[in-house]
């Protein structure tokens, strides 16, 4: 067996690619090269190399504090609001770099949206006003085109039935679940390319969780999605890639499929099969 | 003595001292609470029957000759209130929105601190330094330099509480705005300071009730005046003022008119508070 020296060493090498297979390779929309992240004196990504595929689900797992939670804020430069960080490496969308220094971190994050593990959404507003929001603070005025993209991107979130009746209803009056699917199509109003979703079932029931899932299988048709999570089984569920995680560094990352069935390296097989984390 | 009896003892003895614990409570509750209800006694007994619609309506009269209001000393006090939230609002709240979304945690304990010492410091201290800033420079007292001094006690007062009720506002909001791209400025704004917002309006108003009352830092800034005012650079009578200078005057008739106008001072203050419980009834709901 490999000592952690040599894996690390073979990882630096190349980023880990989604696996050669007989189907063509796939579109990638983010590709994070040698990405390492520190707050202050801790490292809480160390050398992270990973292709996102385009149109499909890549889940990331590991225990707490592995530092998922922040690899995913890279890809949005959400990480850079906690003071002190400091960021090695390139994150690239669509062949553009991320943090070059001509852009905006308020347009990296219109073009990829985020959904957090609590549901937040805005207590002073409606469920109306909650959805286009991020329209109307971006500058849009116009009523018709705010009405039509507010019913598309509740729909898109499967919520348009729940709530078309109560659009003048606090945001705040719905179910946790249905305030999650509320947060999702907040994110979606803005059009992104990519959505990011931190732990989004984390805290639900298992129905509203699985309305949650089958949203995320169904959007993945037009989006691209980066979900973190550590409930293993979701992860089984919902996703087509996985990247395992831990104490910062990229252990394994393939299909889905494969790191579940058939894992190359030890500790992906002992944290997926419960032995620690 | 059995092991039995001996623990009754010890019961009586720990019975006693629970009543005496909660009595001795009971009445510091009591000595709390008293000298309210004796300022409004007392204000009742002496003033009630001197507010009347004169009070409100008529100017003093000259020494000497009876009946007479203090209209001058209740709109001069609306004005100085004016002036003063003028100054002390906005630059309180920006302050305390800076204090909380921006700057370093080296500076911001530096200026949290230096706005406790403002706090702390005795309002007839802010009359004395406007008295040199202002009217010295300008040879006159004015409404300005009245204003001004009330707004500078304004500040550091609405800085702290707009600060706290930001602080309160919960981290995912900011962050599920910033993440749809919405700049920071109007995250703060739309968001942030909107969900906050009647905690601010609270600080706000306490912040007025609390400077509504204030007679020392007006002694040599806004002076007090018998008349009409017609100009902002001219001196400007105010209801605490007032109160003041008849209180101290040997004549009994100005006696009775500064019991009421304490009345009408205190009535106003305890409305503004009425109104901050009526605002704050919701607060948990829109903050959290």
């Amino acid at each position: 067996m490999a000592t952690p020296e040599q894996r690390v060493t073979e990882r630096v090498e190349g980023p880990a690619q989604p696996p050669a297979s007989s189907e063509p390779a796939p579109k990638l929309t983010f590709e994070a090269k040698n990405v390492s992240i520190w707050y202050g004196e801790k490292r809480a990504i160390d050398d992270v190399s990973l292709n996102i595929a385009s149109n499909a689900v890549t889940a990331i797992i590991g225990p707490s504090g592995c530092g998922k939670s922040t690899f995913l804020r890279a890809l949005n430069r959400m990480h850079e609001l906690v003071p002190k960080t400091r960021m090695e490496g390139t994150v690239l969308l669509h062949g553009g770099d991320l943090y070059s220094k001509t852009i905006d971190p308020a347009i990296v994050r219109r073009r990829v949206g985020m959904v957090f593990q609590k549901s937040n959404p805005f207590p002073t507003m409606t469920i109306g006003e909650n959805v286009v929001v991020g329209l109307r603070l971006n500058g849009v005025r116009n009523q018709k085109f705010l009405n039509e993209r507010l019913e598309r991107s509740l729909r898109m979130a499967a919520l348009w039935d729940e709530v078309k009746d109560d659009l003048h209803k606090p945001g705040t009056s719905l179910s946790g679940g249905q305030q999650q699917r509320l947060c999702i199509a907040r994110a979606l109003a803005v059009e992104p390319e990519v959505i990011l979703m931190d732990e989004p079932c984390s805290a639900l029931d298992p129905i509203a969780t699985a309305k949650i899932e089958e949203l995320i299988y169904e959007l993945k048709a037009q989006y691209t999605i980066v979900t973190v999570t550590h409930n293993m089984q979701q992860a089984g569920r919902i996703s087509d890639y996985t990247a395992f995680l831990y104490l910062g560094r990229l252990i394994e990352f393939g299909p889905t499929t494969t790191i579940f069935t058939n894992p190359t390296e030890r500790q992906t097989e002992d944290y997926i099969t419960g032995r620690f984390g | 003595m059995t092991k039995d009896s001996g623990r009754t003892d010890n019961h009586h003895w720990r019975k006693i001292k629970n009543a005496l614990a909660s009595t001795a409570t009971f009445v510091s509750a009591v000595l709390v609470i008293a000298p309210l209800g004796l300022v409004f006694f007392y204000l009742l007994v002496n003033g009630a029957s001197s507010v009347n619609w004169d009070f409100f309506s008529h100017l003093p009269k000259p020494v000497g000759e009876a009946g007479g209001g203090m209209a001058n000393a209740i709109v001069g006090s609306l004005e100085l209130l004016a002036l003063a939230g003028a100054i002390g609002i906005p630059v309180g709240v920006l302050g305390g929105v800076y204090l909380a979304e921006y700057g370093s945690a080296r500076i911001n304990s530096v200026l949290r601190f230096l706005a406790d010492v403002l706090n702390g410091i005795p309002s007839i201290t802010w009359g004395v330094v406007v008295y040199g800033l202002v009217v010295l420079r300008f040879k006159g007292f004015s409404a300005y330099a009245g204003g001004l001094a009330l707004g500078l006690i304004m500040i550091p007062l609405i800085l702290r509480t707009t600060e706290e009720v930001i602080l309160l506002v919960p981290n995912g909001y900011r962050e599920a705005a910033l993440a749809l791209g919405v700049a920071r400025w109007k995250t703060i704004v739309h968001i942030v300071m909107k969900t906050a917002s009647k905690g601010i309006i609270t600080g706000i108003l306490l912040a007025l009730a609390r400077i509504g009352g204030e007679t020392a830092p007006l002694l040599f800034t806004a002076f007090g005046n018998r008349f009409w005012n017609h100009s902002l650079s001219q001196p400007i009578a105010a209801l605490p003022l007032q109160i003041f200078t008849y209180a101290i005057s040997p004549y009994d008739d100005w006696h009775r008119q500064a019991w009421a106008g304490a009345l009408v001072l205190v009535t106003g203050v305890f409305c503004v508070n009425v109104l901050v419980r009526i605002l704050t009834r919701g607060r948990a709901a829109s903050v959290v």
